[in-house]
């Protein structure tokens, strides 16, 4: 099977959930189109009667029954409008849920290997672009075959001769298609692709509009999207020229055929072969299959561009998660926080080794201190414990149970990790801080913020909890954003708790506030801590010092600055300055 | 308890939804129709085209029917009328073919065009706007008015291009019919009134439910950009459950809001339908008397009838593109909002400026001062000199307005007062792009492009060259690690450099201002996340080139403070202290206090 049957399938699987509403268009569709089908039937009857006979009271009779059949009709059409629509949203609906689930659920080596402007185009444009064609080209289709069938054998029946020759062009436009649907999936795969790009050159504008303003670099940046643009608007336009010449093609063929069939059933008439009634049927009929041909460009165009955007949604959906739930996996309960790594290795990709065999062991409610230099593994090393990347060899057990034993979402429960890199969620304050406890009290979200030094700041503005953060609201400094994100932390409650280099932008005086409040907090949990700052980890019970992914040190304070090494060097730097 | 009111964090997604209410506005198809300006040859070959096209399709059926009565007459006229008129027919179509093919063609050129000057100019606007939008507006809600939107706009030519047409071929049918058959006629005019109607009518009610739709959709796509964004966080928080729940909501929301816009645009199909078979029922009424009497010819009914078909289509198309137009109007206030942000005038440029070639590096600030909301001060004048090839520290607790100092000499915003020279320069008079040659600053968040080392070290340099990239590398002790990689220089660095540790990502982001030799060199916290041994590096090599420019530095670090020139004590936006670190530590003050703090924790 191709590719292009494959996802056709999976899209159809996505469009048929529901029987009950797809058994209503199509009762509606096929009632619909049978009954436009007998309008020209009657005409071309009430044109003979009234030639032959004369009759006006059945000419009335006629006419009554095509109004009557067109409120039918037109009850019908509402209903596989209706339907057509429904059907077609809830598949967007299906897609989006999905796309959005699936992203939630995939580990942070999907994350930093995709963009966000990429993802977003395909969780926008491309479902999109399948939901048009389950709109036009999906529910189309099987009325354009079903016009095209009923008229047809309308028109063999009445005349075999006319009837053949206005099929005549119809493998003519099958052949067409197939190579017309070849060229404008490869062209609209490359403008998907490219609209992709276009969004991540945006995104990252965007989101780096300062070093783009630091280093003048407007027109820089101008130069190299206007270079994607142009290329989405060479591409857009080669691809509407296949399709406006496919269009055009199929409805001169079709013309051309009623000129014929003109020609033809004139002879017909003349030979007294056709009725002029039938004749002027035959004209009708052809009137309504056109409006199908015209749509056929539009129908096809819909399945190449949906086809390559299905291909960019399943390729997310179908992406396993690395990081998942072993089907043996439990739920773990009162942990007390005695974490061991067993001869850990670690690597993003073959070429990016970061962790060779780290063995460790944190006792419950130990501290342990990670130091090195940039790009040592500290970061890495952390995030594997509650499984943001799994481990490439070796393993990591808390309180005995290896950790890909356990739920990720009991395991993730458990930790709590302030992050480098701090993210705000556009909303206030108070849910910025409850943003992983989303029922917490107002008491305990004002607790876990003055441990962090970060209550009297919010208090003190207008409107203290309920302040807007990021957009129609106020911007937080480096500091006050890092304050933030150990409250969100604190307010987990975690056993076991990582903090990586969370204090890095908050000023020494402040820090010495946090550092004593942490110290009681820090009271029966096993932390991990990442920090430069020696002054803070002093009194950890281990202080492991990592090169290269690497442990090269290990032991106390006391015991390293005894030992000539990576840490009495940073001591004695951090010493003479006054930094400890 | 603590409520999470789901409602009010979303709609902070989205603020549009004041102005979607205008979005019937006039002035934005006016605006949009302008954008098409550089391209009249397109817009008059699409519409020319569109004309003879919709002439095309009216003559055929005048066509059949002459076609009609030269049969129902056999005998009077020649043998070969019904063979002329087939080949009529066919020149009609083909011509119609032709003309449509043009047509379609230079509107779509003509849209491809017009969408692509719509892209850049946004891209351009937003290149000019001032640090100040960014701060409020976010990334995702930017995005989806450059992307979304505009997309959104990809139909509104052809849309209006082929309501023009509608018009035109609703007029042609109508001459046809009128010179056919008056009487039959003046019947199907009475139609047009009570169509009219019935479209202002369906008008009213349902524009309310199609604002409801685009609301939907905004909110849905904002929900999905902050989640994708911030998926770290939410995964480390556990928060995917809570998250699923409400994108769900929203997306049902937007569902619920589409089958009722669903329901009206459906609305229209029984009207039409009824409409049209009415039309044509009286229309056989009236022929079939006539025709029993011999007053009109076969021909004219069968064209009639036609006609008729024909004469509905603009309605039927109505519905179709009603939604499409009233999406693109929405798109485009949104879109032209964005355009007409003002850029701060005083920021991108001003009535006279200056360009310089050389700066000495001198900086003075004079009563500065500062807010971003009138009831919040954050600078509250401020008097600094520095000296050429001076370092000067400052230092001060988070929030005393640090970071926005040096937004302000790096003119990211303007003084609320006073000024800052530079060279006895107002910044204000000089060249943005001059200025920003000779200022480079190093910030806190370490932001690199996905792209290769080697480009975003000469980030818009092209004159830098490889060896410059190595020779700042080895400076700064980073070339050791470049090395190690596969790729090296040319090793590609996805997005926001997640491939690199935070340290990592510091020392380019040094490496990339340091690089050009700028005269000013800001340091915002360049170094918190890099450990003591490769900071000490960094200091020896900031030690060899420091000596050329001016550099100013925040730090939490006393070994970074210590050694500069001058250290600025700032609190809540005022100087308290300034002086050198051995007059300060003699003064016994605030920065003494500090001091103290480092060697409190000391074991």
């Amino acid at each position: 099977m191709t590719m292009q049957t494959l996802i056709i399938k999976r899209i159809a699987k996505i469009t048929f959930t529901s029987p009950i509403n797809i058994g209503a268009l199509y009762t509606s569709l096929i009632f619909n189109n049978v009954l436009n089908l007998i309008i020209p039937w009657l005409l071309g009857v009430i044109i003979d009667s009234v030639l032959t006979s004369g009759d006006t009271k059945r000419i009335i009779f006629y006419s009554l029954t095509i109004i009557i059949i067109s409120i039918f009709r037109g009850g019908f059409a509402y209903m596989q409008s209706f339907f057509s629509e429904l059907i077609s949203q809830k598949t967007a609906y299906i897609l989006r849920n999905s796309l959005y689930e699936k992203l939630q659920e995939l580990s942070f080596t999907f994350h930093d290997k995709n963009k966000t402007g990429d993802l977003m185009s395909r969780c926008t444009a491309d479902v999109e672009a399948i939901r048009m064609f389950v709109q036009v080209g999906f529910l189309r289709v099987s009325q354009t075959i079903l016009i095209l069938i009923g008229t047809y054998c309308i028109l063999l029946i009445t005349n075999w001769r006319l009837g053949i020759l206005s099929m005549i062009v119809i493998p003519i436009i099958v052949v067409r298609s197939t190579i017309v649907n070849q060229k404008m999936r490869k062209i609209w795969t490359f403008i998907q692709t490219t609209n992709g790009i276009m969004s991540t050159i945006l995104q990252e504008n965007l989101s780096g509009i300062r070093v783009v303003k630091a280093f003048g670099a407007e027109n820089f940046e101008k130069k190299k999207f206007k270079r994607i643009t142009a290329l989405i608007k060479a591409s857009s336009i080669t691809g509407s020229r296949i399709q406006s010449s496919n269009t055009v093609f199929n409805v001169l063929l079709f013309s051309a055929t009623i000129g014929l069939i003109l020609w033809y059933g004139s002879q017909e008439v003349l030979l007294q072969r056709l009725s002029q009634g039938e004749l002027a049927s035959f004209i009708f009929y052809l009137g309504i299959v056109q409006m199908p041909i015209r749509m056929s460009g539009w129908i096809l165009n819909s399945f190449s561009r949906a086809t390559s955007a299905g291909y960019r949604v399943f390729e997310i959906l179908d992406t396993p998660s690395p990081v998942r739930n072993s089907p043996r996996a439990k739920k773990i309960t009162d942990v007390q926080g005695h974490i061991i790594f067993k001869n850990v290795s670690f690597e993003y990709d073959e070429s990016h080794k970061v962790l060779s065999n780290i063995s460790l062991e944190a006792k419950p409610g130990e501290k342990i201190a990670l130091l090195g230099g940039p790009g040592s593994g500290k970061t890495s090393l952390v995030h594997l414990i509650p499984r943001f990347y799994d481990v490439t060899n070796g393993s990591i057990e808390i309180d005995g149970i290896g950790i890909r034993e356990i739920t990720l979402k009991s395991l993730r429960k458990n930790i709590g990790l302030v992050m480098q890199d701090v993210f705000m969620f556009s909303a206030s304050i108070g849910e910025n801080i409850s943003y992983g406890v989303p029922n917490a009290t107002i008491d305990e979200i004002k607790h876990a913020s003055a441990i962090a030094q970060l209550d009297n700041f919010i208090t003190s503005l207008p409107n203290g909890y309920e302040t807007q953060i990021g957009e129609r609201g106020i911007t937080l400094s480096g500091g006050q954003k890092q304050r933030l994100a150990i409250a969100r932390t604190l307010l987990l409650n975690p056993p076991i708790l990582i903090l990586d280099d969370a204090t890095s932008s908050i000023d020494a005086a402040t820090e010495n506030l946090l550092q004593n409040d942490l110290k009681k907090v820090m009271q029966g949990r096993t932390v991990f801590i990442i920090t430069n700052r020696l002054n803070s980890i002093l009194e950890a019970d281990q202080i492991f010092v990592l090169s290269k992914g690497l442990i090269v040190q290990n032991g106390n304070h006391r015991d390293l600055i005894s030992q000539k090494g990576l840490y009495s060097d940073m001591y004695q730097i951090q010493f003479n300055s006054g930094d400890i | 308890m603590y409520r999470h009111s789901h409602s009010n964090s979303t709609s902070n997604l989205n603020s549009f939804q004041e102005n979607l209410d205008k979005s019937y506005n006039y002035n934005i198809i006016i605006r949009l129709l302008l954008y098409s300006k550089p391209y009249l040859r397109e817009l008059f070959l699409s519409i020319a085209t569109m004309f003879i096209y919709a002439l095309a399709n009216v003559a055929q059926p005048w066509i059949i029917k002459s076609f009609i009565d030269s049969l129902a007459s056999p005998g009077q006229q020649n043998e070969g009328e019904p063979a002329k008129l087939a080949i009529l027919f066919l020149i009609a179509v083909l011509i119609g073919s032709v003309t449509n093919y043009i047509h379609m063609m230079s509107i779509s050129i003509l849209s491809q065009k017009v969408l692509c000057d719509l892209r850049n100019d946004i891209f351009k606007q937003l290149q000019v706007l001032p640090i100040s939008f960014y701060d409020w507006t976010g990334v995702g809600r930017i995005m989806s008015r450059a992307q979304n939107d505009v997309s959104q706009l990809q139909e509104f030519l052809s849309i209006s291009v082929s309501g023009i047409a509608d018009l035109v071929s609703l007029i042609g049918i109508i001459i046809a019919m009128v010179f056919l058959d008056l009487k039959m006629s003046l019947v199907i005019l009475f139609f047009i009134p009570l169509l009219s109607i019935i479209a202002i009518i369906w008008h009213r009610f349902s524009w309310g439910t199609f604002i409801l739709v685009r609301q939907a959709i905004s909110y849905v796509n904002g929900n999905l950009q902050e989640n994708i964004s911030g998926i770290r966080a939410v995964q480390s928080l556990n928060r995917e459950h809570h998250n699923m729940n409400s994108f769900e909501e929203l997306n049902n929301t937007h569902l619920k809001a589409n089958l009722k816009s669903a329901k009206l645009s459906a609305g229209l199909m029984p009207i039409v339908e009824i409409s049209t078979s009415t039309a044509i029922a009286i229309t056989l009424i009236i022929g079939s008397s006539a025709l029993a009497n011999g007053t009109i010819e076969l021909g004219i009914v069968v064209a009639f009838v036609l006609y008729i078909q024909r004469f509905f289509d603009p309605i039927r198309n109505l519905t179709m593109q009603y939604t499409q137009l009233q999406r693109s109007m929405a798109s485009g206030v949104r879109i032209f909002e964005l355009l007409d942000t003002p850029s701060d005038s005083e920021i991108s440029n001003s009535l006279v400026e200056k360009s310089i070639k050389e700066f000495t590096g001198q900086v003075s600030i004079q009563n500065l001062h500062f807010h971003y909301t009138p009831d919040v001060k954050v600078l509250k004048g401020i008097n600094i000199d520095i000296k050429p090839n001076e370092t000067i520290a400052f230092v001060g607790s988070t929030g005393a307005g640090k970071t926005t100092l040096i937004n302000l000499i790096a003119r990211f915003y303007k003084p609320t007062k006073g000024n800052i020279l530079i060279d006895n320069l107002d910044i204000n008079s000089i060249n943005l792009t001059t200025l920003r040659k000779h200022i480079a600053i190093v910030p806190q968040d370490p932001f690199l492009f996905s792209g290769t080392i080697k480009e975003n070290i000469i980030y818009n340099r092209e004159f830098l060259t490889e060896v410059d990239v190595i020779n700042t590398c080895k400076l700064l002790g980073l070339h050791e690690f470049i090395n190690e990689l596969n790729q090296r220089y040319n090793t590609k660095l996805e997005e926001r450099g997640e491939n690199l540790s935070l340290g990592q990502r510091q020392l380019i982001s040094f490496a990339r201002a340091i690089i050009s030799k700028p005269k000013i060199l800001i340091l915002d916290e360049a170094t918190a996340n890099i450990d003591s041994l490769t900071e000490q590096l960094l200091q020896k090599a900031l030690e060899t080139i420091i000596s050329f420019q001016t550099t100013i530095i925040i730090a939490h670090r006393l070994s970074t403070i210590r050694k500069a020139d001058q250290i600025i004590f700032l609190e809540e936006g005022s100087i308290a202290e300034k002086g050198t670190n051995a007059d300060l530590i003699k003064k016994r003050g605030k920065y003494f206090e500090l001091v103290q703090t480092y060697f409190s924790h000391k074991a």
